[in-house]
């Protein structure tokens, strides 16, 4: 009989027979063409510098990651794009200064990124496993033990190739120390100072400075539906609230939410740091929480705290909840039958 | 304001233009004819046959073998040659009957009732009853016994699931094309018998025309809606279909008749019309032979106990890459190790897929909780934390996550981008704790 002459060639498998195009490394792949409107911004404002520290976080994350899947004997996922990404958020997280030789500091980023990928990710089990952002602890971990070298903030410059540029703190920095009054000096008038935290012609770290970059990449992404509206939000939404509310010292509700929604690294944080599926509660309900809970923290930081920057420790914070607010939030079953209705009964 | 549905689900690419413009046509008659005693939801049958015995068409073979449960008939004419247990679809031995062809046709004696409608309604049950109808959908839940809800659940509403969700498959929709009197025939008897008024048509917006000949046939008929159903898959599943059509929630782990709703499949609503007007019973059911593996898709009559592979034969054969041939639709029909195994009375479709787009089940990842399955979950469940726990062994933690309210459509599978057996795991651990 024709029919059944390759019978014993047939795939037995539990249905679903067929399935969507969509894949974890496609994901992660995107993710990454979405951050590049922000790298190029970076690229363009620091010059070589930021390219060098950006592959150097690329190239370490992929090489730890492959070494170390080597050592334990497991499959390499460097394919998949995770490790990739994980490099170029982190690059995009630091200062284009990194990337001196005296004093020597271009060993930063390779260790944030063994630090990221090999002791963030793989050791909690790697991809889907991990607790914390992994890109984000790799630059706690190199703030904290370099902090000199991690603030050192380039001016941005006008020549590409240029290595030597003047160094300057961040618009942050100059409201933490010096506040509003000369932050606005220091950039002219407040026009010319959203301008430049718009366009991303302000000091920071790489991938941060250029909002209008990061919007573009934020909205491609929600487009795409690779992040939902959900936690990018309640961040920048309670953020901003915060930021009117208490920003102004002395007086209530006479805060300037844009400066603080434009600066530092909220929008990369809003859009890319916080959206990280692993780390991030998976119900909607419950990201508007996790969101909420890294505005306010990132606020808390910033107007309270001693760091000029709060983004990065708020975003992990939260991600120590994520698994809790999981649990707090289940979703709610079809046809779920309510006590009170069964008593009545 | 859009088409009526319900919250969640997914949009498979639908494939039903490989045989939605074939025409039913009828099978040759099997020269075998392999009749398992159970093919429906309930307990199997006892054979009232003996090896050597001659059958009519039509004959019962096996009676019930309790409430819920359904007679199997002689889809053939001819010898009883063996009673004993033979592969299913599903891999599982079952008793069965086998008859070989006389290839005369010989029909029982069936009792014609031209005034169908005026019969009462036990004697129209009893025919239901009689003709061993089970819902054509895939399911195989003996109708009769929906027929008879207790009580205290009084049902006021009669729902025909016409929505034919699964890709690929087009029986249903060839049948309201051409059969939408007959169809509607078998609606008014249902309503009758239930004592019902309400009586809708649910049927997914990507078959215009045959919500355009549903609705012909309707016209005039007191009571009965053609409605046509966003299209979005699990739109039929009986819980979907009655939140769409009535608004109405079944509660979780509950039945359509704690909301007052029955359903039934298109099919089961024509057999249960020539079953009420010639007393035919269920040896015959539209079958769906298709797939980019088969060389021509047909919509096939075939008889209850033929052979999948002379369906297959019969629709040109195999194309040379063919890597699975599933009994059922693509989202929840099952994948054959063999193809000597019978049509039953479930058996909606026989869909054959080329080795491109065949997803190997070994080459999944770990869950990376993007949420796609929450979202599109149809039931509200957490398929992502229902995989984690079951793959971890961790089944009591699972029942905990509402593991007994999944139905298994496969949304979730579908969608995953780390393409994680979801269904296999979330079958796994009902297996392993009790509900």
């Amino acid at each position: 009989m024709e029919a059944t002459k390759k019978e014993h060639e047939l795939i037995v498998s539990v249905s679903p027979h067929v399935k969507s195009e969509e894949t974890t490394s496609r994901i992660m792949w995107t993710v990454s063409l979405s951050l590049l409107p922000a790298l190029l911004s970076g690229l363009y404002f620091f010059g070589l510098k930021a390219l060098f520290i950006t592959a150097l976080c690329i190239i370490s994350s992929a090489v730890s990651e492959q070494l170390f899947m080597k050592i334990v004997g497991k499959k390499s996922p460097v394919g998949d794009g995770s490790a990739f990404l994980t490099g170029l958020l982190l690059g995009m997280n630091m200062p284009a200064s990194l990337w001196s030789f005296s004093p020597f500091t271009a060993h930063v980023p390779v260790i944030a990124s063994f630090v990221a990928v090999v002791i963030t990710k793989q050791l909690f089990g790697g991809l889907g496993f991990n607790v914390f952002n992994p890109a984000l602890i790799g630059r706690a971990f190199a703030l904290i033990s370099w902090p000199k070298a991690m603030t050192i903030w380039m001016e941005p410059t006008a020549s590409f190739l240029a290595m030597d540029a003047k160094t300057t703190a961040t618009p942050l920095g100059v409201l933490k120390e010096a506040g509003m009054a000369e932050l606005i000096k220091v950039f002219g008038d407040k026009m010319n100072l959203y301008q430049h935290l718009l366009t991303g012609n302000r000091a920071g770290s790489i991938g941060e400075t250029s909002a209008i970059a990061l919007l573009i990449g934020g909205l491609f992404l929600l487009y795409k539906r690779y992040i939902t509206w959900h936690i990018p939000a309640s961040f920048l939404g309670t953020a901003a609230i915060i930021a009117w509310v208490f920003g102004a010292k002395g007086s209530f509700f006479a805060g300037d939410p844009i400066i603080h929604l434009l600066s530092g690294g909220m929008m990369l944080g809003a859009f890319f740091m916080a959206t990280d599926y692993v780390t991030s509660p998976s119900m909607r309900n419950g990201q508007i929480l996790f969101g909420a809970g890294c505005g306010a923290l990132t606020m808390l930081i910033r107007l309270k705290g001693g760091f000029p920057e709060g983004v990065m420790f708020a975003i992990l914070i939260m991600n120590c909840f994520a698994p809790l607010i999981d649990r707090g939030f289940k979703s709610k079953v079809f046809g779920a039958v309510k006590p009170k209705a069964k008593e009545a009964k | 304001m859009g088409l009526a549905t319900f919250k969640g689900g997914i949009h498979p690419p639908d494939k039903k233009t490989l045989a939605a413009n074939s025409p039913i046509t009828e099978a040759k008659p099997p020269k075998i004819v392999v009749l398992p005693l159970s093919q429906h939801a309930g307990a199997p049958c006892k054979p009232v046959v003996t090896i050597g015995q001659e059958v009519k068409k039509g004959e019962m073979i096996g009676e019930p073998g309790g409430f819920v449960s359904a007679p199997v008939h002689a889809s053939v004419s001819g010898k009883v040659v063996a009673i004993s247990e033979f592969p299913n679809a599903m891999g599982r031995m079952v008793n069965s009957i086998v008859i070989e062809n006389d290839l005369k046709e010989e029909w029982t004696a069936l009792k014609d009732a031209p005034d169908y409608m005026n019969l009462p309604v036990e004697e129209l049950k009893e025919k239901i009853k009689a003709a061993g109808i089970v819902g054509l959908g895939g399911a195989a839940f003996p109708t009769a016994v929906k027929l008879s809800p207790p009580k205290e659940k009084p049902i006021d509403v009669v729902i025909i699931n016409g929505a034919e969700c699964e890709p690929y498959l087009t029986a249903d929709y060839r049948l309201m094309i051409e059969k939408p009197k007959e169809i509607v025939e078998g609606l008014k008897i249902l309503m009758k018998v239930l004592g019902v008024t309400k009586g809708f048509v649910g049927i997914e917006n990507n078959k215009p025309d045959a919500v355009a000949k549903m609705s012909e046939a309707a016209k005039g008929e007191a009571g009965i809606t053609v409605m046509a159903l966003e299209v979005k898959y699990p739109q039929g599943a009986e819980k979907m279909l009655i939140k769409a059509i009535a608004g109405r929630e079944v509660p979780a782990r509950g039945l359509p008749m704690d909301v007052g709703a029955v359903v039934q499949n298109v099919g089961t609503a024509l057999a249960i019309y020539e079953a009420a007007r010639y007393g035919k019973p269920l040896i015959e059911r539209v079958v769906t032979v298709t797939g980019e593996g088969i060389k021509e898709p047909k919509n096939l009559m075939a008889r209850v106990g033929a052979k999948i592979s002379d369906l297959i034969d019969e629709c040109g054969g195999l194309k040379d890459d063919v890597a699975k041939v599933v009994a059922g639709g693509p989202m929840m029909g099952f994948a054959l190790s063999s193809l000597d195994v019978p049509v039953t009375k479930g058996t909606s479709g026989i869909l054959v897929l080329p080795e491109e787009g065949v997803v190997h089940a070994e080459d999944y990842g770990p869950c990376i909780r993007c949420g796609r399955c929450i979202d599109i979950c149809a039931m509200g469940l957490m398929p992502s934390m229902l995989s984690i726990l079951s793959e971890k062994g961790l089944y009591e933690e699972a029942k905990a996550y509402n593991l007994f309210d999944c139905f298994e459509c496969g949304s979730c599978a579908f969608v995953c981008p780390s393409k994680r057996p979801i269904v296999q795991l979330v079958r796994l651990a009902k297996s392993m704790v009790k509900p």
